[in-house]
């Protein structure tokens, strides 16, 4: 018990950057991801196809090598190349990544919403703009929580990717001193970490299901 | 001034031809019944007249603004958006699937629109509101959730909602047609209030006998074409037309 007080400081120290990334990730995908889903369901088709082709390429291809590629590949390039801090280039990395994938289940919810309410929504005279603000995402956020809530805590546990930027996180963190000490007990207790903040995320999730199960459609 | 004039008015569905040149007018304070088959174009061109669909060629006026008209190509031609959604503001519409709202309660979705599109407050729309659903009886319900009322409840809720733009015109497209037969009376009793209250009403209906009270004008639609028209009784009980003579003999056997 002494053992696990004496690694708890730095690895709550590791469990801060976690949060970190994954806050930051979240507040920024969430938007991005949405602007993706309208643009990819925008009557322009070269706007539809080029974000297409990003959520293929962001998909299609490993975290890890997106991450990598940001920070060591980005610098590079001739002429534009960008050398960004290891914390700028995880989030730039994740938040595209994630974005892609919210863009679909955004994009997914959307187009579950039935024409009838468009409809409804334009005899009264509202706008494209008032339409999706008002009627459509209302509805739609009640029925993408699940899949979002799934993005999330996969999220958590992706945050661990970054070590391979030498950036301590919870995981990176654990890992030393489990070199350190020949002990298994901090790979526990990391494991209690990430179990207790995806278990707040399922509560805080529920919560929103709640509030949303008011209304049947 | 006519509240509706239509001239020529052609659509197609890719090589379907839906409306073959429908011209129109509506004098204030009408009801209009448009029947007949299915696949006439009768709710076609109800949708045609606030823009759900868009006309291929033709003219339609609103209340003496030209809405769309045929260009020098051939090829209509609407006026600017924003005109366009002033003009069809104009008309409200009641759909046969309700089209509510179902994240917002019946109070909710009847100020929605008023306090979005035409900015009206709150506090000066919530009476008018309420009075809108106690002319439909459901003022009791206010609080609820749409999938919380009977289909005809919902139905009564929609025209509420259209009410409360305060428009000069109301499409009725198939209103009753999704209802169980036990439920259309209170639908057709708050539209049969609607027309003796003088709104000018354009209804497709499958209920031959509202036709035949409330229209004091009615339409018989097939294949994309007015084939006949006129008074009520002389439609019902003196048809011309061998198209409306057969489509009525069959509705008023069922």
């Amino acid at each position: 018990m002494e053992y696990i007080l004496g690694i708890l400081g730095p690895m709550l120290e590791g469990t801060v950057v976690t949060l970190e990334m994954f806050f930051v990730t979240i507040a920024l995908s969430l938007p991005l991801g949405l602007l993706l889903s309208l643009a990819r369901i925008s009557r322009f088709k070269a706007l539809r196809d080029i974000v297409g082709v990003y959520i293929w390429l962001f998909r299609g291809t490993p975290l890890m090598l997106q991450l990598l590629f940001v920070y060591f590949g980005l610098p590079l390039i001739p002429y534009i190349g960008i050398k960004l801090d290891d914390f700028p280039a995880a989030v730039f990395a994740f938040v595209l990544n994630y974005a892609a994938y919210f863009a679909e289940i955004f994009r997914a919810g959307i187009q579950s919403i039935d024409r009838g309410q468009y409809e409804g929504a334009k005899v009264l005279g509202m706008t494209y703009v008032q339409t999706m603000r008002r009627i459509v995402l209302p509805q739609v956020i009640k029925r993408v929580l699940p899949p979002v809530s799934n993005e999330t805590i996969t999220l958590v546990k992706d945050t661990s990717l970054i070590y391979v930027l030498a950036m301590n996180d919870l995981l990176r963190t654990t890992r030393a001193i489990v070199q350190r000490d020949f002990s298994t007990t901090p790979f526990i207790v990391a494991g209690v970490v990430y179990l207790l903040m995806t278990l707040v995320l399922t509560w805080g999730f529920q919560k929103l299901e709640k509030k949303y199960a008011v209304y049947d459609e | 001034m006519k509240m509706i004039k239509i001239e020529d008015v052609h659509k197609s569905f890719q090589k379907l031809e839906v409306l073959k040149g429908i011209s129109l007018e509506v004098n204030k304070g009408e009801v209009i019944a448009i029947i007949g088959p299915s696949g006439s174009g009768k709710s076609t061109l109800l949708r045609c007249l606030n823009r759900l669909e868009t006309i291929d060629r033709g003219s339609i006026e609103i209340e003496g603004e030209l809405l769309v008209s045929t260009g020098l190509d051939g090829k209509s031609q609407y006026v600017p958006e924003q005109d366009a959604r002033r003009i069809c503001r104009k008309m409200g519409m009641v759909f046969q699937s309700f089209n509510l709202f179902p994240h917002l309660t019946v109070l909710e979705n009847v100020i929605e629109a008023p306090m979005i599109v035409k900015g009206v407050k709150r506090e000066e729309i919530v009476p008018q509101a309420e009075a809108l659903l106690k002319k439909v009886g459901l003022v009791d319900k206010r609080d609820s959730y749409p999938s919380r009322l009977s289909g005809g409840q919902k139905q009564r809720v929609a025209i509420a909602r259209a009410l409360a733009m305060a428009p000069d015109i109301m499409l009725f497209d198939e209103p009753t047609s999704a209802l169980d037969p036990e439920l259309t009376g209170e639908v057709l009793k708050a539209m049969r209030q609607l027309a003796e209250e003088h709104m000018t009403m354009l209804v497709v209906t499958h209920e031959m006998a509202f036709a035949r009270e409330v229209a004091n004008h009615v339409i018989f639609m097939d294949n994309g074409e007015i084939v006949e028209q006129g008074l009520p009784e002389d439609i019902f009980n003196r048809p011309t037309h061998p198209r409306t003579k057969a489509f009525l003999s069959n509705v008023m056997q069922s």
